[in-house]
């Protein structure tokens, strides 16, 4: 026996015991976007964030660049040809060097400051123009093979077709042997730009097909596509609303290492010399054309490879950054 | 096993066929004209009959198929009657003399075989690359076995940040910087690939490993970057299976359990990677056989392609794809002898 009645009015303290223990005294954090995540473990990887920076960094310099050093690339001065670079004079006050031209020139004068800005504009946008020329393409091939079984066995015998085809030696044979009707038909700088861009994609979309074929198989199996079908979700809408929204990650990890590939391709055909026309510059040509005297003028040969190899480094750590912080299994460690 | 390696094999013949089809289309839809060298004071009805002497007035399919009979049947039944007469590995075996003067696949360049340019080219490349390749798989399993073993020590940055200069840095820069800093300044490695240096005694062995140094550390830079960053990985997934515990609770030594238990678990996917660059690193050597000279076949590519030399970029770059498929073949077939539970029936 209780003293208390079993029933009767709301017991203030009971109640407050009660309710108390349901209640939350944590302190309560704002929801946390999963974007917000990925930032927190991106910004961990210093590797990732310098390489992030960085292609900032050259993206805006080749597109601002020529705002500010207002010089034109192509303008000959013979009078300053094969100036040095102005630190040179740090450690040796007889060469020729001049504020005028802070990187010196070549052997026709040509400013090579105003010739890194030009060249790093048609490398930087040859390789985002191919990037995404591949991406569109892997992107297309591996949702329709994963997601439409009919398509499935054919696509992807045609992507392993393609890669095994011998990429280099394919492109530099479409390279030289297209040159010409593009360059009547477009001019020589798009010709080239339109071949170049094209050769490139066409031949380096194959990796992302394949990842992401693999992702939307595994995705369309889930309980959420089979509920938006069940509602009569076209085939369209499940794939632009449902299933590239979910592949976003590892074509985004698969877009970086497209654009490294692409920049290095580039100037591997401009060194080549079947890239550009020879008084269009890009980093390769730059580096291609100064090789024959790169013992009087390292820099000629140093600045335009060490633009290459640095953009191609931050690419390549923002890429390894991008698929740590994507990755929720890594997340938090 | 056998059964899988025969199918991938069959299978591997109407890839090489496509393949073949794809370069011959490329080149017949290629607007390049063999006869822009011809003077133009040759007649065109004159010209009309050279193009038609070179095979070019037939229809596509026709052109198709001799090209296919040249390689596939003309130049396997030259190079078995070469086999049988001149080579030292099976001269004694009587001469078969199955060649009978049938017309072989000439280069436009030389009007000579094409063949025999491959056989001339095909040495350097093998001896530049395979060494390079060979050095930097040397170089790059005991950096990826140490920095996994380490992982997050000072080694293991340092190493992934090299193998990360060294995946970036395109061979086109890296090669004209080793030629200025050894070559030039330091003068003690030559900048150019001497192909005519022939080996006869002490000496020259040692000017011939002198000029090999640069190009293999080119190519070996890109090989190691790669493997390492594999070998790694592989490693890393390893050391934290259980069996790996269990090895080292029943007191086996540290060394025994990383270099015998882990290290043969992670070897498997290592030697696929192995096996699959080893195409990939020949195409790579055509920048490295430029800067250098070599005169390999990637340097004749680059010369028959500027001379519009149809028969010989055909060829070489069907070589090329007969690698490539060769190698992804071995790879598969590897995978499955070395890796128990891979099962591919």
């Amino acid at each position: 026996m209780t003293d208390q009645p079993l029933v009767s009015g709301p017991d203030p303290e009971i109640d407050e015991q009660a309710y108390g223990a349901l209640q939350d005294k944590g302190p309560i954090a704002p929801p946390r976007s999963q974007w917000y995540d990925v930032w927190n473990q991106f910004k961990h990887h210093k590797g990732a964030m310098f390489g992030g920076f960085f292609l900032i960094f050259i993206t805006l310099f080749v597109l601002i660049g020529p705002y500010i050093w207002t010089l034109d690339a192509q303008k000959l001065d013979i009078r300053a040809k094969d100036m040095r670079p102005i630190w040179t004079l740090i450690w040796d006050s007889e060469a020729k060097a001049a504020w005028a031209h802070p990187f010196g020139t070549d052997q026709l004068g040509r400013d090579l400051l105003a010739n890194l800005i030009k060249g790093g504009r048609a490398s930087m946008a040859v390789g985002w123009a191919a990037m995404i020329l591949a991406l569109v393409i892997g992107t297309f091939v591996g949702v329709v093979a994963g997601y439409f079984r009919r398509a499935d066995f054919w696509l992807m015998r045609f992507t392993d077709l393609v890669l095994s085809l011998p990429i280099l030696p394919l492109l530099l044979v479409a390279v030289t042997l297209f040159r010409q009707p593009l360059r009547a038909n477009f001019g020589p700088e798009t010709g080239m730009f339109i071949l170049i861009v094209g050769v490139v994609g066409i031949t380096s979309w194959m990796q992302t097909a394949r990842i992401v074929r693999g992702d939307i198989l595994a995705l369309k199996e889930r309980e959420f596509i089979l509920a938006a079908r069940s509602i009569g979700t076209k085939n369209s809408k499940i794939i632009r609303r449902h299933l590239l929204p979910n592949v976003i990650s590892p074509i985004t990890v698969s877009a970086t290492l497209g654009l490294a590939t692409a920049i290095i391709t580039e100037s591997a055909l401009s060194f080549l010399g079947v890239g550009f026309p020879s008084d269009f510059p890009t980093w390769g040509k730059l580096l291609a054309d100064a090789v024959q005297r790169m013992e009087q003028f390292p820099e000629r040969v140093l600045l335009p490879g060490i633009a290459i190899s640095l953009t191609v480094l931050s690419v390549n750590y923002l890429g390894d950054g991008l698929r740590d912080a994507l990755d929720p299994r890594i997340r938090g460690r | 096993m056998i059964t899988f390696a025969i199918r991938r094999l069959i299978l591997s013949i109407p890839t090489l066929l496509f393949i073949s089809l794809v370069i011959f289309l490329l080149l017949q839809l290629a607007p390049g004209d063999p006869m822009a060298q011809v003077p133009l004071t040759v007649p065109p009805e004159v010209k009309e009959k050279m193009r038609i002497a070179l095979g070019l007035g037939e229809p596509l399919y026709v052109q198709y198929w001799k090209w296919m009979v040249q390689f596939f049947w003309v130049e396997p039944m030259v190079f078995i009657d070469w086999l049988t007469r001149d080579s030292t590995l099976l001269g004694w075996l009587p001469d078969t003399s199955f060649y009978d003067g049938r017309l072989r696949m000439l280069s436009w360049q030389t009007r000579g075989p094409v063949m025999d340019l491959v056989v001339q080219s095909m040495p350097q490349t093998i001896w530049v690359v395979g060494m390079a390749y060979v050095v930097g798989v040397l170089i790059a399993l005991p950096i990826g076995i140490y920095s996994a073993y380490r992982h997050y020590s000072v080694f293991d940055q340092t190493g992934t940040f090299i193998t990360m200069i060294g995946f970036s840095i395109p061979p086109f820069f890296t090669g004209p910087l080793l030629i200025v800093i050894f070559a030039v300044q330091l003068g003690w490695l030559p900048s150019n690939y001497n192909t005519v240096h022939e080996v006869t005694n002490w000496d020259t062995f040692v000017y011939q490993l002198k000029q090999m140094v640069l190009p293999v550390m080119v190519l070996a830079l890109q090989t190691t970057a790669q493997i390492s960053r594999y070998m790694r990985s592989a490693m890393l997934d390893n050391l934290g299976q259980d069996y790996v515990r269990t090895a080292r609770a029943k007191g086996l030594r540290e060394g025994v359990v990383v270099m015998v238990h882990v290290l043969r678990n992670s070897m498997i996917p290592v030697v696929t990677v192995i096996a699959l660059g080893i195409p990939a690193i020949f195409g790579g050597a055509i920048i490295t056989e430029n800067v250098f000279g070599v005169n390999g076949i990637g340097y004749q590519l680059l010369i028959a392609l500027f001379a519009n030399d149809i028969p010989t970029v055909m060829t070489l770059t069907f070589i090329f794809a007969i690698l490539i498929v060769l190698f992804n073949l071995i790879a598969d077939v590897l995978y499955g002898v070395l890796d128990p539970r891979i099962r591919y029936d």
